[in-house]
């Protein structure tokens, strides 16, 4: 090549310099600009909720100023409800119902994607499937049968309905999550044990739950959250204080004709909201795999 | 004109870590140039380097008479075929081999036209239709060479495209790679760990080694004048024999074992050899050079006592392992003779394909 | 209980041929009374809470009012001759066709970004706008509701700051549809985020790479490699969002109750208008079950796309 070409070249490479760089820098930017502008917009409701549930009633009413900004900021709301006994009522008729529906639904799922996914028995695609297929089936469809049966068995206004009624929400999907988790674990890892003398309850116990403790953990965070957050059968079933959960107390009992105590409501809120935004915060990534189980693996 | 140059070429990743430590390569147009190496000698980044997929940190990069170091990949005019094919899995194959020039607008009985050419070449037009997880490893292959053939680009980038593919069929699509060369010789690069593939598909081979090149040559030229330790060892299968030994004069220049037997330098070497008596040095000797004595023998062979350790007949030969003080020994002899463990056999030493490596420079002298 | 060492010793001592058979078949049998056995809980479930209610709400559906002798179809005609009904199942179409669009695209947008950007900061921000769909839907459609509270509106105060007029959100027909997709949006788009994210890492990068050297660019990288490759996630979680948007409940029920005037009603809170509140429980039944054949129908298609996906390599 010779040098005027050579050179040629060389000019032609210097007006280019740095232009793939740069391209992969304006895209990375542009990025983050929208990102944030998304979280800003995502985060817009939870900041607002946090911000009322510091405003002292008095300063709600006032209207005055920026509603964005809290000005005589109070942790009063918060003492309120916390001291309330039918606030703490609400609260631990959550949390024990939570609970039960968490460990029932776990149970049941945990046999059962056992049992569809290792011990092949005719028919067990059939209920395999089916078990996806009631997944779909909505609880809007169902509550106003089940509102008559709940009836005729004398369970209406008692917190044990949901106890009885919420592992129908979580079974599905943990059933299929733990499926795809189970049915991920190499046959061989059996097939050692039963060489070694196990029983397939053994094998379950000792093998399977510790093997697929994320997908456990995934489902359990899912039954969770559908029991902490259900608000339909609740509304539909219960009826005196003492009876309600967190979510429809809020919205039945704070909410009295046309008196809002926005500022305790808020806090109220927060509080409801706490414990999935702790567990999330703390197990997010289990979280994520509970969601994308179904896709990825189903 | 579809020369590529590599001119002192630096790869360096986040942290100050080196993969490709500034190598100059000329690669003429029409040439088919292999980068061989073990895992980590920087050949794969080298090539994606040619390709526009990694960013090139120090150094040109020339194709066809252009600086493309800022060039995308898209606009270099290159084809590349992966180690894993990456074929579109939801287009058939008509339609991967067509997506290049599909996106560069060209007319449909041109595409056509292409496609069928070399599909006919590769033996796959009874595959057009298919999609790619309908066909066999070495069919897959194929197709990614058709990708690449009908762009008719300037470069050829094959990325070990037949690490994949069990052993028969490797051998078999090495003929093929090179039977396509010689229909559609546009300048290639190649990129394999197998010395073999390199050997027999290149017209020149690079070794590289930690991210420079050991050395440049025509296969035969690596084989018989290896420059450095290292290509010496890395060419030729079963690798060649190292052992240590003094240069001494001893009515003759010779080199001494560390088991006393002494084999003397032919006449032809000892000019070049001379200056290096006294010293300690590494012997370079290729196990076909170590055989059974024959009848015959030409002049410059001497012969040594192997205490046999193993013996591996491999039906055209017999390889026979043995150890001189501590050292690994490989011969190669005729399957008929009568070699057993834990016995001494009486070996040929080809000393005219003698080599003497210098201990701090790893430098063939 | 099966027992695996217990087949092994009866197996051990089984000397002539025909007794080994039957100790096989027993021990299969025992094995599969257990797989029955820990299947029945669920199917105990599946049966006695999701079956029956559904078969029973059939029946329900076709009772008169005091639910004491059968009327047929006449709920079903009497509510497709209403025109708040008719506006209720014109509501949940839009409704969820709209949102789940939007929440698709949103989601498609997001996961887009967040690939672009990967690297540690990703969980970072992956956890901050995951939090719309931590938060109990109840709880936050409180907040909306309070953030577009007629008279107390953080939103309209910033409206009117920035120099605009005030808009009654929860007050007229389309502002209130619009605000009720919106919720909703809002509160799925993280998880077609999350979903679509994790589809898109799936794709092989090298992909990418051959598609560059062929000569694509990054729009043309999206329709040729991305797309196609997301075909089957992006039309299953669009599906299953369907099914969830058609049946959604708390949204409606807290911001609007179906106001105004009914003109958001979906099939969902009408249902528990006229079943529980207003006590007319047979056509309450009638309501929630219009939506079982157009669930049923987005049901097939999902179950056709999830055994397309398994039969794919």
């Amino acid at each position: 090549m010779s040098a005027t070409t050579a050179d040629a070249a060389r000019a032609r490479a210097a007006s280019r310099a740095g232009s793939l760089e740069r391209q992969r820098r304006w895209a990375l930017w542009g990025s983050y600009a929208a990102l944030s502008c998304f979280v800003v917009a995502f985060l817009t409701p939870p900041f607002y909720m946090i911000i009322t549930s510091l405003k002292t009633s008095a300063e709600i009413s006032a209207e005055k100023g920026n509603p964005w900004l809290v000005y005589t900021p109070t942790f009063d709301n918060f003492i309120e409800l916390a001291t309330s006994p039918s606030f703490q009522r609400y609260f631990l008729n959550s949390v024990w119902v939570t609970a039960m529906v968490v460990v029932i639904s776990m149970a049941i799922a945990i046999l059962a994607a056992f049992s569809l996914a290792r011990m092949g028995f005719k028919g067990s695609q059939t209920i395999a499937t089916g078990v996806f297929l009631t997944y779909l089936v909505p609880p809007s469809l169902l509550f106003i049968p089940l509102f008559q049966i709940v009836g005729f068995l004398n369970l209406l206004d008692n917190t044990w309905v949901l106890v009885l009624l919420f592992p129908t929400l979580a079974v599905p999907f943990c059933t299929w999550i733990m499926i795809g988790y189970f049915g991920s674990i190499p046959k061989e890892l059996d097939e050692a044990a039963l060489i070694d003398g196990a029983s397939y309850m053994q094998i379950l116990f000792q093998i399977f739950i510790p093997v697929a403790l994320p997908g456990i953990i995934a489902a359990t965070i899912f039954a969770f959250t559908v029991g902490w957050g259900a608000f339909l059968y609740p509304l539909a079933f219960l009826y005196k204080g003492e009876q309600l959960v967190l979510t429809v107390g809020i919205v039945s009992e704070l909410i009295r004709g046309d008196v809002f105590a926005w500022g305790k409501i808020m806090a109220a809120c927060v509080m409801g909201a706490l414990p999935p935004i702790l567990i999330y915060t703390f197990l997010m990534d289990y979280y994520i795999a509970g969601l994308t189980a179904g896709a990825t693996k189903g | 004109m579809a020369e590529v140059s590599l001119r002192k070429v630096v790869k360096e990743y986040e942290g100050g870590v080196q993969a490709v430590k500034g190598i100059d390569l000329e690669i003429g147009d029409h040439e088919f140039v292999v980068l061989v190496g073990p895992s980590g000698c920087g050949k794969s980044t080298t090539l994606r380097m040619i390709a526009g997929l990694e960013d090139i940190s120090g150094g040109e990069v020339w194709i066809g008479g252009d600086v493309v170091n800022d060039v995308p990949p898209r606009d270099r005019d290159i084809a590349m075929v992966f180690q894993n094919y990456a074929l579109y899995p939801h287009m058939s194959v008509f339609e991967n081999m067509a997506f290049g020039l599909k996106l560069r607008k060209f007319p449909k009985d041109e595409i056509q036209r292409r496609v069928s050419d070399a599909a006919r070449m590769l033996d796959i037009t009874p595959l057009l239709d298919r999609k790619p997880k309908a066909l066999s490893g070495g069919q897959r292959q194929r197709v990614a060479m058709g990708r690449a053939i009908v762009r008719n680009p300037k470069v050829f980038l094959f990325d070990e495209p037949l690490s994949n593919l069990d052993a028969k069929l490797r051998v078999q699509m090495r003929t093929e790679i090179k039977k396509v060369h010689q229909l559609v010789p546009t300048t290639t690069v190649y990129v394999t760990h197998d010395q073999v593939e390199a050997m027999t598909l290149a017209d020149r081979v690079v070794v590289m080694n930690q991210g420079i090149i050991e050395q440049v040559g025509a296969p035969q030229e690596l084989y018989h004048n290896p420059a450095t330790r290292f290509v010496a060892g890395f060419i030729g299968s079963p690798a060649m024999n190292f052992l240590p030994v003094s240069v001494i004069d001893d009515g003759g220049l010779k080199v001494q074992l560390a088991n006393g037997t002494k084999l003397a330098v032919p006449p032809q070497k000892v000019d070049r050899y001379g200056p290096h008596k006294g010293k300690k040095m590494t012997l370079g000797i290729r196990p076909e050079h170590l055989t059974e004595v024959r009848s015959n023998e030409k002049a410059g062979v001497q012969h040594m006592v192997a205490p046999v350790d193993v013996v591996e007949p491999m039906g055209m030969e017999t390889l026979v392992h043995f150890f001189i003080d501590g050292v690994a020994v490989c011969a190669r002899v005729d399957p008929l003779t009568p070699a057993r463990p834990n016995e001494n056999l009486e070996l040929s030493a080809d000393m005219n394909n003698m080599h003497l490596i210098d201990d701090q420079t790893h430098k063939v002298v | 209980m099966a027992d695996g060492s217990g087949a092994a010793v009866d197996m051990g001592r089984a000397s002539a041929p025909p007794r080994k058979v039957g100790s096989l078949a027993r021990v299969s049998r025992r094995k599969s009374l257990t797989a029955v056995a820990l299947c029945l809980p669920l199917i105990a479930l599946i049966f006695g809470l999701k079956l029956y209610p559904t078969l029973y709400g059939i029946y329900l559906s076709m009772l008169n009012r005091r639910m004491t002798e059968f009327v047929w179809f006449d709920n079903f005609i009497f509510l497709l001759g209403r025109n708040t009904f008719q506006m209720v199942m014109f509501q949940s179409c839009l409704f969820a066709v709209t949102a789940v669009i939007l929440k698709a695209t949103l989601g498609f947008i997001l996961a887009h970004l967040m690939h672009n950007i990967r690297g540690k900061n990703e969980r970072v921000w992956r956890g901050l706008l995951l939090v719309p769909w931590v938060i109990p839907l109840a709880l936050s459609t409180l907040t909306w509701w309070w953030l577009l509270d007629p008279s107390y509106s953080a939103f309209n105060w910033t409206l009117e700051w920035l120099g605009f007029s005030k808009i009654s959100f929860l007050g007229e027909t389309w502002n209130a549809r619009i605000v009720v997709i919106l919720v909703n949006t809002w509160f799925g788009a993280p998880f077609f985020m999350i979903m679509y994210l994790a589809a898109l890492k799936s794709v092989p990068d090298q992909l990418y790479e051959a598609a560059a050297i062929d000569g694509a660019n990054a729009w043309q990288k999206l329709i040729y490699v991305t797309l196609p490759m997301m075909r089957n996630i992006i039309s299953i979680t669009m599906l299953y969002s369907l099914i969830v948007t058609f049946a959604d409940f708390d949204i409606v029920r807290i911001l609007t109750n179906g106001g105004p005037q009914d003109t958001t009603h979906l099939f969902a809170t009408y249902a528990f208008t006229v079943g529980i509140q207003s006590g007319n429980i047979p056509r309450g039944a009638s309501v929630s079950l219009f939506m079982l054949p157009i669930l049923a129908m987005f049901a097939f298609f999902i179950l056709r796309g999830v055994t397309k996906r398994n039969k794919e390599v």
